[in-house]
Formats: structure tokens, sequence, C-alpha cells
């Protein structure tokens, strides 16, 4: 019976439909209702990618799961979905973090709970249809459609200045992706189609090449967020609600690097070798300033959110780290780096939404993000100092955990193309762990400093469960990641092999 | 093509009189302080229209009275999307004028009057017709604008209306008669056919100048835009709903009449001025827009930035131009008459709120209405998947198709500008806090005909095609 469903189709509609039967039910008076709804929406919308994964043939580089209908015939834009091993497992990091933010904000949220919980549900499936689209249109549809939610979650339910920083993230990135549009406009009239993979065997001049990766650099660095057009990433995630913040954190970032390899890499390699140099640099500066920046922070989740960049920067490494492996045909160690990339993506969805997760599980108790106004607050709440440490230790990428695969696996490529920027990519190493665990001896150790930290309260079940649920993720790829690269290989290989060959010439491309 | 008069070809032009006058009488004799029966014929006056339109439609184009009049396509399914949005835009205005003492038959008549003008310009088979509707249309414009007779702002809005429009119309005559004096003709046909033998001299160049003046006039494209942002502003908000909306549509009948089809030959030397215009109006209608502390005047100067981006299509200056043109101006006029159907909404008692904190505490109070109206911003601001999205998306692909990349840059860059003050309302609902629900009207027809009109917003985003077709099929050429 399940064979014939279209599965992406559900992950994209079922969590916008269970918004509306919220928006639209119950109403604001029955909270409990709307939250067991919410819980429900997206509990099989998690069950639903886990059977996506589960059915998903790992020895096959193409996309599964096609569906294929016409939408706008006139436009010639079609509603074409589909999942290869790339962008599966960043469909179950969506599901599962929805999942994991409507739990966690069962309590905590008291304005306009239905509103809130919509919200997140239309994020979902919005997100989902990012990754799950094949038709360059809709791929931008959604990709826009989703800055409207995440507008509405930042300013209604964020910090004191959460309108300035709002505002700042929606124009900000619209900025971006209106270059993106361009450019997908200009490859939809060359390819006379918008399906990705024609993009994909266009030839394009070296000209015309520069042109379109500077409309796709604009766009994605953005949303990654790169190293000079990063601002707007602090101010969002201080003022955003604890729920916005992991969204933000987990998911959306990811866009940036996914849209990296989905269209700049494929579609525009010539260009992208020619300046992967200045990425490979960015990436460095990205690792290694905002790293000295991080540290310097007296606020939690911008220091968090500091970490988030640095960690960005690794993926955008390991991307272009490859063009300078399969320039000296070295394509083992550019899979490598890819893999690398994709495994940090989704261990830095974990740990980046876990961190931000222990953080609002301080400010609801404490109203306060400021470092220096905790301290010693494992004497009151011992089981949360355990949770708070393993994802600290993550995120400072302590082997074992998740977050030392992948910047394990992009150092050991990089280290092949040149010492120096491994060398460089290693030393983040060391400032992650130095701003994460000088964070946590500050808020955690030392004397109860004052009698507010004396007040506090120890986690409650619903928090352990959020808790327990991503620190069994954390360790399960850090000490097993193969049945996740089983899945990417594949796709990253194919990607290799037949995507980054020149595109100036139609020879030496895959048919 | 026979060259007779054929009166079946004018069946919707004499039903909509006869009914006209038959509404003047009826209204007469009602007691009824409501006119609540002129305002359901006025309603049935639409639908049998729109009846007979649809039905109409797909037969063979007729080009009747000597050529005079043309009924083909085109003129019929931007008759069908004239009748339907004055229908919904009716539906605003009976709650607004209730409570303005401007329930008078007048209205519902000088409406149906301006319908028959727009009907007649975009049927218009030569430059004399053109200008038959054209002024019929502003006439009544005019006449509606200066309904509020007590209302100082009104009746400066109708002075500079009437005075702008006049010195537009005078425009677009001084060129129509230099065509004709060139050509020797006022049929459409045969001023196309002498532009294609003889291309266009200085003369007619001269003639294109002072119609493209006019029409920039007409539709208040910078920098002939002066006159808008006053006269929306002024006007009662039912009224300005209605004529930043319906009537942009026939006055884009007009231009294809007059310069594609009259002048497609020669579109080399018009394309280059409706560019100017284009540009122009979309850097100022942004920018000005942003400082805007009135909603109504911000949406003036939006519309300025629309038909910016509606002429940025045209100045490509093919069919296929015209027809993504024609999606967006229908897309327009949708989007815009929700928009000031906010205003209308806003109005409680007689008093109007026109500011933009005005709408503070929307979001809390009323969050349906916030989300509706949120709909109708961000649809504006052009953010997919609402309906706003999809012209602009068919603008930037016609002007990188002809190779003018750089001023779809230009074009796209301003519409992140546009996104500022779309925002700033939507923020102003739902970020700002407020002790007290902003006004809102209690009339259940307006909250209904406004939900409908938002949600269409999101309902053709999802399927653009279902309008786009259409206006494909429109042009003889693309179907």
């Amino acid at each position: 019976m399940l064979e014939n469903l279209p599965i992406l189709s559900l992950l994209i509609w079922l969590p916008i439909a269970g918004a509306g039967l919220i928006i639209f039910g119950p109403g604001q008076k029955q909270k409990q209702v709307t939250q067991w709804i919410a819980l429900l929406t997206a509990l099989v919308t998690f069950l639903l990618s886990l059977y996506a994964l589960q059915h998903f043939d790992t020895s096959e580089y193409y996309v599964q799961f096609v569906e294929d209908e016409a939408w706008i015939e006139s436009l010639n834009i079609r509603y074409s979905l589909g999942v290869d091993g790339i962008s599966l497992p960043l469909i179950s990091l969506t599901s599962l973090m929805t999942l994991i933010v409507i739990i966690s904000s069962w309590n905590n949220v008291k304005l306009r709970v239905s509103h809130y919980l919509s919200a997140f549900l239309v994020m979902c499936g919005l997100m989902n249809g990012v990754f799950a689209a094949t038709d360059a249109i809709l791929f931008y549809v959604l990709w826009e459609a989703m800055l409207v939610p995440m507008f509405l979650i930042i300013g209604i339910w964020g910090g004191p200045n959460r309108i300035y920083a709002t505002l700042k993230f929606f124009i900000y990135t619209f900025f971006g992706s209106v270059f993106l549009l361009i450019a997908l406009i200009y490859l939809g009239l060359e390819a006379e189609s918008f399906n990705l993979f024609k993009m994909h065997s266009l030839v394009i001049d070296a000209d015309t090449q520069l042109l379109l990766f500077f409309a796709f650099l604009i766009a994605f660095a953005i949303k990654v967020p790169m190293f000079p057009v990063h601002t707007w990433l602090p101010d969002a995630h201080v003022q955003a609600p604890t729920g916005g913040s992991v969204i933000l954190a987990a998911i959306m970032l990811k866009m940036g690097t996914y849209g990296f390899l989905r269209f700049m890499l494929p579609i525009v390699p010539d260009a992208s070798l020619e300046m992967a140099n200045v990425m490979i640099v960015l990436s460095l500066i990205a690792v290694a300033y905002i790293g000295f920046v991080a540290l310097a922070q007296s606020d939690m989740k911008k220091l968090i959110a500091y970490s988030s960049i640095a960690h960005m920067g690794f993926v955008t490494l390991g991307l272009f780290i490859s063009f300078a492996l399969v320039a000296e045909n070295q394509n083992d160690a550019a899979v490598m780096g890819i893999q690398g990339a994709l495994i940090q993506m989704i261990s830095h969805g974990f740990i980046s939404g876990a961190l931000f997760l222990c953080i609002g599980v301080l400010y609801d108790r404490m109203h306060s993000r400021e470092i220096s106004s905790y301290g010693g607050v494992i004497n009151r709440m011992p089981l949360f100092a355990f949770f708070f440490m393993i994802f600290a230790m993550a995120n400072a990428g302590l082997p074992g955990t998740s977050g030392f695969v992948g910047e394990f696996m992009v150092i050991l490529s990089s280290f092949e193309v040149s010492f120096w920027i491994a060398a460089v990519g290693g030393l983040t190493l060391i400032l992650a762990a130095a701003y994460t665990l000088w964070m946590y001896k500050r808020v955690m150790f030392g004397d109860v400093a004052n009698e507010k930290v004396a007040l506090l309260e120890d986690l409650k079940t619903r928090e352990i469960i959020v808790f327990i649920i991503l620190a069994a993720t954390v360790f399960v790829f850090g000490l097993w990641p193969a049945p996740l690269l089983d899945i990417m290989a594949p796709s990253v290989q194919h990607l290799i092999d037949c995507n980054l060959v020149s595109k100036l010439t139609p020879e030496g491309m895959c048919s | 093509m026979i060259d007779t008069v054929n009166f079946s070809s004018i069946t919707s032009e004499i039903f909509i009189l006869a009914a006209l006058c038959c509404i003047m009488i009826v209204d007469l004799f009602q007691r009824d302080k409501e006119r609540y029966l002129t305002f359901l014929l006025t309603q049935l006056v639409f639908i049998v229209l729109f009846i007979i339109g649809a039905q109409q439609l797909g037969e063979a184009s007729v080009s009747s009275f000597s050529g005079h009049w043309k009924l083909d396509q085109f003129s019929l399914i931007l008759k069908l999307a004239i009748y339907s949005i004055t229908f919904i835009s009716l539906f605003y205005a009976r709650a607004f004028i209730r409570e303005r003492n401007l329930m008078r038959g007048e209205y519902y008549l000088l409406t149906l009057f301006s319908v028959l003008g727009m009907m007649i310009m975009v049927s218009a088979g030569s430059l004399l017709i053109v200008y038959l509707g054209l002024e019929l249309l502003s006439l009544s414009l005019y006449a509606l604008v200066a309904l509020q007779r007590d209302s100082n702002q009104a009746s400066e809005a109708a002075v500079k209306y009437f005075v702008m429009g006049g010195l537009a119309s005078g425009f677009l005559l001084y060129g129509i008669s230099l065509v004709y004096g060139v050509t020797g003709s006022i049929m459409i046909d045969q001023v196309a056919e002498y532009v294609s033998q003889n291309n266009a001299n200085l003369m007619i160049q001269f003639g294109l100048v002072f119609i493209v003046v006019g029409i920039g006039f007409k539709f208040g494209a910078a920098p002939f835009h002066m006159w808008l942002p006053d006269i929306y502003h002024g006007s009662p908000s039912s009224i300005t709903a209605y004529i930043s909306s319906v009537p942009k549509i026939a006055a884009f009948g007009m231009m294809y009449r007059l310069l594609e089809n009259s002048f497609g030959d020669a579109a080399q030397y018009w394309t280059g001025m409706i560019t100017i215009l284009a540009v122009m109006s979309i850097v100022l209608g942004n920018i000005v827009a942003v400082i805007q502390t009135n909603l109504k005047r911000m949406l003036s100067y939006s519309a300025i930035a629309h038909i910016g981006y509606f002429l940025l299509g045209i100045s490509v200056g093919t069919e296929e131009a015209f027809s993504v043109s024609m999606f967006y101006i229908i897309v327009y006029a949708l989007m815009t008459l929700a928009g000031f159907g906010i205003i209308i909404f806003m109005s409680s008692g007689d008093k109007d709120y026109q500011q933009i904190s005005d709408l503070r505490g929307m979001g809390r109070y009323h969050p349906w209405y916030a989300l509706m109206f949120t709909l109708v911003m961000v649809s504006m601001a052009g953010i997919p998947p609402f309906i706003g999205f999809w012209p602009k998306l068919e603008i930037f692909r016609l002007l990188i198709n002809d190779g003018q990349v750089l001023l779809a840059v230009v074009a796209i860059a301003f519409s992140v500008v546009g996104l500022v003050y779309y925002l700033k309302v939507v923020k102003e609902m739902f970020f700002e806090e407020s002790e007290t629900s902003p006004p809102v009207s209690n009339s259940r027809t307006l909250k209904i005909a406004l939900s409908i009109n938002c949600l269409l917003l999101i309902v053709f985003g999802l399927m653009p095609d279902s309008i786009y077709q259409y206006c494909q099929s429109a042009f003889a050429s693309l179907s």
C-alpha cells in the first residue's frame, strides 16, 4: 500500500495541512488540542521521512521517489520532486528538528501558541520542499516562501530588538535571492526547461559562468552565511525565540550550502574552479576569524551564532577544496571532502540546535542570556550539566561525537591540497574548544553566582526526552557514520565524476 | 471581416446602456435610503455582462462599423477582467458609502458609465473611438471623485484630476491629430498599413511622443506621476480602490490598440520612451514609498512602482510582451483593490484611519484580517507563491530573453527596496504592541468580499495559469 504513496508531497503538504487545521480548527482557546495536533503532525512527518530513508536505494545516485506533474504549463514550470543521497538526510533532519522544536516549546510559549506552532509546521513543509524540489522555479518559490513564516516567528515571539533583527534578516536574504532568480531564469531559458538536471548538462561559456557564479554566490553565501555577509545571523539568532534559533541554525543555514551543492558546483564548475581559492580563503577567514569573534562574546546565543558561522566555514571549505582536488585528479579525496562537508551539515544541525535548546532551558528559568549572570549552575542542575557537556564537547569536535567526523574528513582532504589550509582549518578545533568550553566553565562551574541561580530547577521530563534524542544522534553519527555515508556516497561520487567536469565544451560530460 | 454594421458585436454595450437607463429611472422612484435595489440591479448587470462575454469567448474576431469596432479575444478577456474586478469593488464601496452620506444612486450609475467607457476603449478599432471611450471613462471618474462634495479634500482631488486628466487627453488628442495628418486616416488598421509601408517618418515619431506622454499621464508613470498620489489620497477610499484598479486594465487595452496595433512596425521608436518611463517609475515609486506614513499615499507610490514594472514588460515591444504586461496589470488590479480594501476596512463610522500606524495591534485583535493583509503585502512585494510574483517573474524572463539583463537586475534590485515598505505594514500589524484594538468595519459583506479578494491572491498564486493562459490566448500570434 505504501509503495505508491507520494511520499515527498506528503512530507511537504502534511505539515502545512496540519498548520491549517490548527489555525482554522480549535483556535486559541484550546491550547492542549492544538499542541497535540502539532505534535502528531510533526511525528507523522518525521516517521514518513524515516520511511523514505529506509526505502531509499543506496546503490544509485539518481533521484528517487520522483514525482512530476505539470504545474504552470504556459511557463513550463513543473511540480517535480525527487531526492538523492544529498537531500534525503537533510529532509530527515528538518523533520526531526521540527518535532524537537514542538516538544521543547510545550510549556514555554505563552503568546498565541496556535500561531506559533502552525508557523513552525509551515516552515517544516516548505523546507522539506526546498530540499526535494527538482524544478528550479519550484525551488525558488519554496525558498522565498520560507522567509515569511520565519519573519513572523522572529518578529512576534522574539526578544526586545526583534523588529530590527527580523527586518534585517528578511531584507538581507531577499536581496540575495533576487539574483538567484535572475540566474535561474537565464538558465531556464538556455536549457528550455527549469529542470535542475537539464541545467546540470548545459554548456556555458566562461564569462557567463562567472556572472552566474556571482549571482549564486550572493544568494547562497548570505544564507550560509559566509564571512563578509554574515552580519544578519547574530542579530537574528539573538532575537529569535528558542525554536526560531534552532530551526535557523539547524536547517536554514544548510540551505545555503545545499544551494552550493545543487546549483553552483554542478552548473558553473569552471567559474567555481577559477574562484575556488577565493572561496577557500573566505571559508578559512570564517573558520579562524569568526572563531576569535566568538571567543569575545558575552552573550551565550551570540556566541553560538558565531560558532555556527565558523562551523559552516568548514562546510564551504569542504565543498570548494574538492575543486582543487578534482583538478589534481584526486577524486577520492574530493569525494571525502564533500562527504565531510555533508556530514558536517547534518551534525551541525543537531549540535547547534541542541546548544540553542540548552540556552533556551537556561533562558526560560533566568530570562538572561548573559554569561556573567550565571555561574555554578551545575550545583543546581546536574542533569542539565551532563547534557550541556555532551553538546559542548560535540561542538568542540571531540572524537566520538558527530562533530568530529565531518571536520576530520574535511581537514584530511584539505591536507591533500595544502598543508597550510589544513593547518588553519585545524586551528578552529582548538578555537572551538576554547570558546565553547570557556563558556561552559563560566556558566556551569564555580560558586553559585547569585540567588537566582540558587533557585534553579533541573530538567523536566519533556526536556530530558528532547536532549536524549539529540545526544543519541550525536553519538550514533559520531561512532558509526557509515549508514549516512552509504546514503550519500553514490550521489557525491556522481557529482564528482560527472558534474564537476568542465562545462565549457560538451566533451567529458556524462549523458 | 465584413465591412458592415453588425449589432451582435456590440450586444454587451447595448445591454449595459439600456440597463443603465432603466436603473437610472428605477433609482428615481426608490424611497429606500440604502438604495438596495439599485445596488442589486447593478451587480446583476455585471453578472449578465460576464455571461454574455464568456459566451462570446472563443468565437472568431469580428470587425464591424466600417472597422471602428473590434470584438476579438483581446477585448473580451479584458472586458471579463473589468467586470469581475468592478463587481468586487462595488461590494467594498457599499459598506463605505453607507457611512459617509454617499449612498446615492449616482455612485452606481457613474460606475456603470465608466465601465461602458472602458468597454469602448478596449474594443476600439479607430483612434477616434479610443478617445471617445477614454473621455467617457474619465468624465465618469471625475464625477465619482467629486461625489463627496462636502469634503474639501475630495473636491480638491476632483479638480486636480480633471485638470490633469484634461491635459493628458489634450496631449493624446494632439498626438492622434498629428498621426491623422500624416496618414490621412484614423482607422487603426490603415495607420498600421501606412507605417509598415512608409516606415515611421519624423512626423509620425513626433505624434508618437505625444501619444506616449498622454498614456504616461493616464497611467501615472514617472515623470508624469505628480497628480496620482494627491488624487488617490484625496478621493474617498472606495473610489480610490476603483480608480486605481479597473481603469488601469482599460488603459492597457488602449495602449495596446494605440502602440502595438497602430505602430507595431515602428516599435523601435516607442520602446525606448517606454523604457525610460518604466525605469523612472520603478526608481521613484519605490524610493518615495519608503518614507510614507500614510497608507493611502504609500499604496499610491507603490502603484507608480508597479506601473513601472508593467511598462518594463511593454518596453520589449512584442506581442508576447503585451501578454505578460496584461497578466501583470490584471494581477495588479486585483492586488491593489485588496490593498485599498484594507483602508476601507479600517474606516469605522465616518472617520478615516489611513496612517500605517493605525494598523497597530491588528495581529493581536483581528488575527485573520492581519493575515489577509499580510497576504496582500507580500503579494505586492512579489514574494512567491503569491500571485504578485508570477507576472514579475515573467517580466524578468522577458527582459533576460531580450538580452537586457542589466535592466532586469536594476528592476529586481528595486523590488528589494519595495520589500521595505510592504514589510513596514506587516511590522505594524504584528510586531508593534497596542493596547487598543484598531478600528475595523463591521460590515459582513465587506469582510467576506475582502477575505475572498485576499484569498484569491494565494489561490491564483498556486495556479497562475488560470489567469495567464487567458492573457496568452488574447493574442493571436501566441495561441
